[in-house]
């Protein structure tokens, strides 16, 4: 290999918890340009802890988190967001009673006026929807609305790296396959993505990479192709036994 | 009763309503930045009026100035007050931040005693003691002005809210404080700005009463539980309800006066209070911090 892509993401030995509760014990992570890296785990291996210590939500009580090369570690998640980190939060967390309009506008608040309005044109041509529902609440959408809604508001914000917290969580496939199909496009235009996924098998189906996680460290590591070939991967998280290719 | 007489307490009743309805405002603010009741708010109420009192008498400005630099200050006093001890508690503790604020109320109305004495200090009328007839009934100049600084004030922020990147940063902080964080808002600035609106609110009720009232050190309290039974009145939710409520409260009290006595004016907001305590007797004092869509 000639030109090694660049690091957007490097975390390391990262430690982080609620209180006196530790849960993530020495992470150690990359994401390169242009990737789309995906974190598998069971519930409560501590996927959305580390999504939210990269951004600021939980501090680190240790080790390093790097992104363009510059250490934010301590960073805030207001800072987070101007250094190009946007986060899609488990949960969706949109401004229920204010406007979709209202919610993309929020979105980009560390934006000016102009590339707000460019910003506006990019999501709404991505998911059309949206334009659509404009001036209807975000509370008064769909699952399957709100969810795109919630990718779009962080989209406002022109991240170099998106991080998105389980997705497809309660959607019904025909939606979950648009918000994937919405992904796919991102990333063919350069977005570097980090995706944690509760569905291990639909998200490795679109990541380069992945990491699967376990009890609050990484415990495995490889190219996406590899770790849905992995035996212990099928077993524990992909649901082997069930038959394969059932899933979409 | 007659006719006029029935509009002269309205017109009573809409005077202090507006007053209960600027401190509510206040109240409710600060409630839906940090989620808890700032009990300094009758302070703000009592340093309009003092301030005011010190700039025109002590300083010697012209009543305008005098009365805008009482409200200034008394917002620097709110801001001051939020960064030097309410952004001290770095968890945002509910309880803890309450009992700050009751801290605070009394730290405030001691130094007003100190620094101003404790006698009830004057402040002329606006624009002189005239009276306007209103269907019969009579309606003060100050009372006009009261209740056109009130609608101005609403109406400022009502646009603030509304019309304005500051205000949809603020809406946003209160619907999802953790959701506002990651879109890049800086909550705690927020929560300073709300400190100085609530005090600046607070403040223009004390500066506009003056005159027909003097002040004293120790005011704040009881126009601060008028000014929160307004605000739960309301339902603390949003800015129109805390007005709503201040009139509604205004306007009890003042039937109160006409078909019972003048001696239970002030039991009609406790007696609110409880009546909405007995109702929704959890979720007054804190909110649940997790909110979904
Ligand atoms: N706000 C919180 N306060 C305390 N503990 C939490 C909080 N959020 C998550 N946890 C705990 O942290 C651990 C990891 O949770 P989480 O990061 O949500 O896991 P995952 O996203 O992988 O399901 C779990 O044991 C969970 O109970
Ligand atoms: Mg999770």
């Amino acid at each position: 290999m000639s030109s090694e892509p660049k690091t957007v993401l490097s975390v390391e030995g990262l430690h982080a918890g609620y209180g006196r509760v530790a849960v993530l014990r020495g992470i150690d992570m990359r994401v390169a340009e242009g990737e789309l890296v995906t974190l598998i785990g069971a519930n409560g291996a501590g996927k959305s802890t580390l999504l939210k210590a990269l951004v600021g939500l939980v501090p680190p009580s240790g080790g390093t988190i790097r992104f363009l090369g510059n250490d934010i570690t301590r960073l805030r998640p207001e800072r987070a967001v101007r250094a190009g980190l946007a986060l899609v939060p488990e949960g969706r967390m949109l401004f229920g009673p204010m406007s979709v309009e209202e919610n993309l506008e929020l979105g980009g608040h560390v934006r000016d006026r102009a590339d707000t309005a460019e910003s506006l044109e990019r999501v709404f041509d991505l998911f059309p929807v949206l334009e659509e529902r404009r001036l209807q609440t975000a509370a008064t959408l769909s699952g399957g609305e709100q969810q795109m809604l919630a990718v779009a508001r962080a989209l406002m914000a022109r991240p170099r790296l998106l991080l998105l917290d389980e997705p497809s969580l309660g959607l019904a496939p025909k939606v979950i396959k648009e918000i994937f199909a919405a992904l796919e496009k991102l990333k063919a235009e350069g977005l570097t993505i980090l995706l944690v996924e509760q569905d291990a098998r639909l998200a490795l189906k679109h990541a380069d990479r992945g990491y699967v996680m376990r009890t609050g460290s990484i415990a495995l590591a490889g190219a996406a192709a590899d770790l849905l070939a992995d035996d212990d991967v099928r077993l524990i998280y992909l649901g082997a036994w069930h038959g394969e290719g059932e899933n979409t | 009763m007659g006719g006029t007489e029935l509009l002269q307490f309205v017109l009573a009743g809409l005077k202090n309503g507006s007053i209960y309805a600027l401190v509510a405002l206040g109240f409710t603010l600060i409630y839906a930045a940090t989620g808890v009741i700032n009990f300094a708010q009758g302070e703000f109420y009592m340093l309009g009026g003092m301030l005011s009192v010190w700039a025109y008498a002590d300083l010697g400005l012209p009543l305008p100035l005098a009365g805008l630099v009482g409200v200034m200050a008394t917002a620097a006093v709110g801001g001051v007050f939020e960064l030097g001890a309410i952004r001290q508690r770095k968890d945002g503790d509910p309880l803890a931040l309450i009992v700050i604020t009751v801290g605070g109320s009394m730290v405030l109305s001691s130094m007003a005693r100190h620094l101003f004495g404790p006698n009830e200090r004057p402040l002329p009328l606006f624009s002189g003691g005239g009276s306007v007839s209103v269907f019969g009934a009579v309606l003060e100049v100050q009372t006009i002005w009261i209740l056109g600084l009130t609608a101005l004030a609403v109406v400022g922020l009502w646009y603030l809210y509304n019309r304005t990147g500051l205000g949809r940063a603020m809406r946003a902080c209160a619907v999802n404080r953790d959701a506002a964080r990651i879109v890049g808002i800086d909550t705690r600035l927020m929560v300073t700005v709300s400190f100085l609106l609530a005090a600046a609110l607070g403040a223009l009720a004390g500066l506009a009463v003056t005159p027909l009232t003097q002040t004293a050190f120790d005011v704040g309290p009881t126009v601060g539980i008028k000014g929160f039974a307004a605000a739960i009145l309301g339902g603390l939710g949003n800015p129109i309800a805390a007005v709503v409520g201040g009139l509604v409260l205004g306007m009890l009290e003042s039937v109160s006066i006409a078909f019972i006595s003048s001696t239970y004016k002030d039991a009609i907001a406790l007696i609110v209070l409880l009546g909405v305590l007995f109702v929704r007797p959890q979720g007054i004092l804190g909110r649940s911090r997790r909110e979904k869509v």
